[in-house]
């Protein structure tokens, strides 16, 4: 091969190789370096954790900070442990892998141990992290659902020190949450359970790695037969992540009868706010929600403890 | 040492943020002059011209571009070149030894686990990670494992089999044939 047929045909792929715009990008190993950094930044610097969607937008140029804080140097940020009282807590560096093979979660939280085999595909799960799937607030992420179905919250930490923002407050509309420009959310904390812990998730999706059709996650907590906490949160059915509150209550205060199944199964569709697009109608999608939610409440009647 | 930002910005070198980045690729410590803002699968494949790994679909989606980061698969397209600084990461070409293929190569070679070959670097790497593992998976786990990466020829059969065979391999290798149910 002639010297110069190769040349060109490198400078033909080095022309299109950049793709995100031009930045700064800054590693610190500790939170405060983090944080100053972000502060510094003043609103136009970004925190760069598991990057499975950021990386994404940034070459789409959907996102174009000034600085990436990438937060991945920072050391003991990839746990996720159970306090003795029960509460579970992720850290911002815990990858979806992780949680997958986790023995924790698979002998204590069965919502997120369904959902976190289902999260993306497996390639992705090895890199991205729940903690900053619930920042980047996208209405078709796994673990907002699941999170709003447990009633979690998370911990932000800025130079005013650490304050816990309740998921429902956390996400304030697609792709918006509510973290200040120089926070972290440095983890999400499941509180405990009031009984014994139960639930599922279940998505539809066309393929593995694509986007939820529609997704439902459910968390019971049970005295004996009885219901004493329920949470049911819709992925994909709307403009963010959806506590169908209204279902959830009903299956309060009582067993899970089939009467009552029905009946949260028809309200949860009736949450579910979804728009007809290339993955299917919005009847399509609220009937997945009404099926989900009645297949996940039935498989906890009749599998106990496990999970959907 | 590999200086990429020249070659790639039209932007004068002193006015662009450049970081070294030392990456110990397929055992050999190399070091590049990057923008910040470069992929790590661009890194390797201009700067370091290891044109093993391809780019697929660029949109996290395909797993054209896996590679082994600290031994672990990730998507190369998505990850920054700077992000890669003091780490591991293994391509197609830390595969094959200097006189004889991986077993996962032969694999592929003896039950024709490829047709056009795009996805088969992906498709090896991710394969060695889940060896690595779980050294005798099912054909399920085995699916499973490769669900991130994409192939548009082969309907996979083949791609499972020659993991099996991959597998196999590795075990008569350790000199377990007890452990070998066939």
């Amino acid at each position: 091969m002639k010297p110069g047929t190769t040349e060109t045909s490198t400078q033909t792929e080095q022309e299109a190789a950049i793709y995100p715009s031009r930045l700064r990008y800054e590693a610190p190993r500790t939170l405060d370096e983090a944080t100053a950094l972000l502060a510094e930044g003043g609103g136009d610097a970004k925190v760069l954790a598991g990057g499975q969607s950021l990386v994404p937008m940034l070459k789409l140029r959907f996102a174009s900070p000034e600085m990436l804080v990438d937060i991945n140097e920072i050391p003991d940020l990839g746990y996720h442990v159970r306090d003795t009282d029960g509460t579970i807590r992720v850290g911002a560096l815990c990858r979806h892998a992780d949680l997958e093979r986790s023995t924790l979660l698979a002998q204590h939280q069965p919502t997120m141990m369904a959902a976190a085999p289902v999260v993306a595909d497996p390639i992705v799960r090895n890199r991205g992290t729940l903690v900053g799937s619930l920042c980047h607030a996208d209405p078709q992420g796994d673990w907002a659902s699941v999170m709003l179905a447990l009633d979690a919250s998370v911990v932000a930490y800025g130079p005013q020190g650490r304050r816990s923002i309740p998921i429902r407050d956390l996400v304030s509309g697609p792709f918006q949450n509510t973290l200040a420009y120089d926070e972290i959310a440095v983890e999400a904390v499941v509180p405990p359970p009031q009984g014994i812990a139960t639930g599922g998730y279940l998505k539809l999706e066309r393929r593995v790695g694509d986007f939820a059709t529609a997704g439902v996650a459910v968390a019971i907590d049970r005295v004996g037969d009885r219901v004493v906490r329920a949470g049911i949160g819709l992925t994909g059915v709307g403009g963010s992540t959806i506590a169908a509150d209204d279902a959830a209550a009903v299956l309060v205060n009582g067993p899970l009868s089939a009467e009552k199944i029905g009946e949260a199964a028809d309200l949860a569709a009736a949450a579910a706010q979804p728009h007809t697009d290339h993955r299917g109608s919005s009847d399509f999608k609220r009937q997945l929600v009404r099926v989900f939610t009645r297949r996940l409440l039935t498989g906890l009647t009749t599998s106990g403890e496990e999970a959907a | 040492m590999t200086s990429l930002y020249e070659e790639i910005s039209p932007t004068p070198a002193d006015e662009v943020p450049v970081r070294e980045v030392t990456i110990t690729v397929n055992g050999e410590r190399r070091s590049a002059r990057v923008e910040p803002r470069l992929l790590l699968v661009h890194l390797l494949r201009q700067g370091f011209k290891l044109t093993g790994t391809h780019i697929g679909c660029e949109t996290t989606n395909c797993g054209a571009c896996t590679v082994l980061f600290d031994g672990t698969p990730i998507k190369s397209c998505t990850m920054l070149a700077v992000q890669a600084d003091g780490h591991e990461v293994m391509t197609v070409e830390g595969l094959a030894g200097p006189s004889e293929l991986h077993a996962i190569q032969e694999g592929f070679k003896e039950e024709h686990g490829l047709q056009c070959g795009f996805c088969t670097p992906g498709m090896m790497l991710t394969s060695k990670a889940l060896l690595e593992e779980n050294p005798h998976p099912t054909e399920d786990e085995i699916r499973w494992a490769i669900s991130g990466n994409l192939c548009r020829c082969t309907g996979y059969q083949n791609i499972v089999k020659a993991v099996m065979w991959a597998a196999e391999k590795l075990d008569d290798g350790k000199g377990s044939e007890s452990e070998v149910t066939t």
